[in-house]
């Protein structure tokens, strides 16, 4: 793998773990939202 | 004029599966040895889930959900369009994975992550059943197992009777198929209701009748495409003339579909004005679309691009005046 591509590499599975910590967060948020709205219903 | 139907593939047999290793891809390469060792984007992941035929299906699914007699709470209402729109992008990830070689042999889809290598095949179908399978889920967990079920179904409908089964074996593939499309209006409805009754189903019928023109509409201008991967599109076995015939009949049904809501007393009268003008336009643009014939290989078939664009404002405007309807004059019976 050359510099430029390990770069990329890098950049990459960076992006696809940012993207996917929000969306487990996203989730966390919405579970707990719809566990008030259930309780609260 | 080319009335006459295209011809399909040589290697194509109606009424047979299409075997997608044998179709001839042109030299579009199915695979990009040069990015396969670099890990997907999440944006390949993204588009996967075709976000612009996702935009419909939420927007109808949120109209379906707002139309319905009844409340929500708005977290659920808003878990409900998610879970609709995740299992549409779930759906659209599977259809994605089946038909990527012949996705690499048009020109419309072959710039898609899975034909452009820039996605495993087996990532993007595990992708597909986790989005499925997640949406069902919590749909069921969330708000109830009926709409739960019926999402399902539609996924199914799409990925298997459509794309498996359907799509590659006929040209009434759109008319079935194009079912799936009419799911979301029903399960925001039953999202809210928790049965089906029949304004629901009204609304699937609408969506499942608008769909045939809609896309043979875009087929007739992208059907050298579809002739070329061997996918039998009425246009490319039947020829244009047909199409063109069906086209009409499809938006002559949609005219007293599209107001019996109204008929029977399901909605308001700004939701039947609204019906009676929008489906009036619709049959106004289907006309010069029926009764024309191309006029050659530099034909810019513009009334069926207009049709086409039409299509998709009906469909918005249609549902829009649904809910405007609810909101304003707070429906009709609870139908």
């Amino acid at each position: 793998m050359t510099p430029d591509e390990e770069r990329e590499y890098k950049a990459r599975r960076r992006s696809r773990n940012i993207a996917l910590g929000l969306t487990l967060a996203g989730f966390v948020l919405l579970f707990y939202l719809i566990t008030i709205a259930r309780l609260g219903g | 004029m080319s009335a006459a139907p295209l011809p399909l593939s040589p290697r194509f047999r109606y009424g047979a599966p299409l075997d997608v290793a044998e179709i001839d891809t042109g030299p579009m390469p199915t695979t990009a040895p040069a990015t396969t060792r670099l890990p997907a984007d999440w944006r390949d992941f993204l588009s996967l889930t075709k976000p612009r035929v996702m935009s419909l299906v939420v927007f109808t699914g949120l109209c379906g959900l707002l139309a319905a007699p009844g409340s929500i709470n708005p977290i659920l209402g808003f878990t409900a369009v998610l879970c609709i729109a995740i299992g549409a992008g779930g759906a659209a990830a599977l259809n994605q994975w089946w038909e990527a070689d012949i996705d690499a042999g048009m020109k419309r889809t072959s710039r898609r992550p899975l034909p452009q290598g820039r996605l495993n095949r087996t990532d993007a179908r595990d992708f597909g059943i986790m989005l499925s399978v997640g949406s069902v889920l919590v749909m069921g967990l969330a708000i109830h197992w009926l709409a739960a079920a019926i999402l399902a179904v539609s996924i199914l409908y799409y990925a298997v009777v459509y794309t498996i089964w359907l799509k590659p074996r006929t040209p009434q593939n759109i008319v079935i198929g194009g079912g799936a499309g009419a799911f979301p209006p029903l399960i925001g409805w039953i999202a809210v209701t928790g049965h089906i009754t029949p304004m629901p189903l009204l609304l699937f019928a609408i969506i499942f009748f608008w769909t045939p023109p809609h896309f043979w509409a875009l087929a007739l201008f992208v059907q050298t495409d579809y002739a070329k991967v061997g996918i039998p599109m009425l246009p490319v076995v039947a020829g244009e003339a047909a199409t063109r015939r069906q086209i009409l009949l499809y938006s002559i049904v949609l005219l007293p579909l599209s107001l019996t809501p109204w008929w029977i007393g399901g909605t308001g009268l700004i939701y039947g004005l609204s019906a009676l003008v929008l489906s009036g336009l619709f049959l106004v643009q289907a006309l010069p679309v029926a009764f024309r014939r191309k006029s050659g290989d530099d034909d810019r078939m513009k009334p069926e691009k207009r049709l086409f664009g039409y299509s998709i404002l009906y469909l918005f405007i249609l549902f829009g005046a649904l809910v405007a309807d609810r909101l304003i004059l707070g429906g009709g019976l609870s139908l």
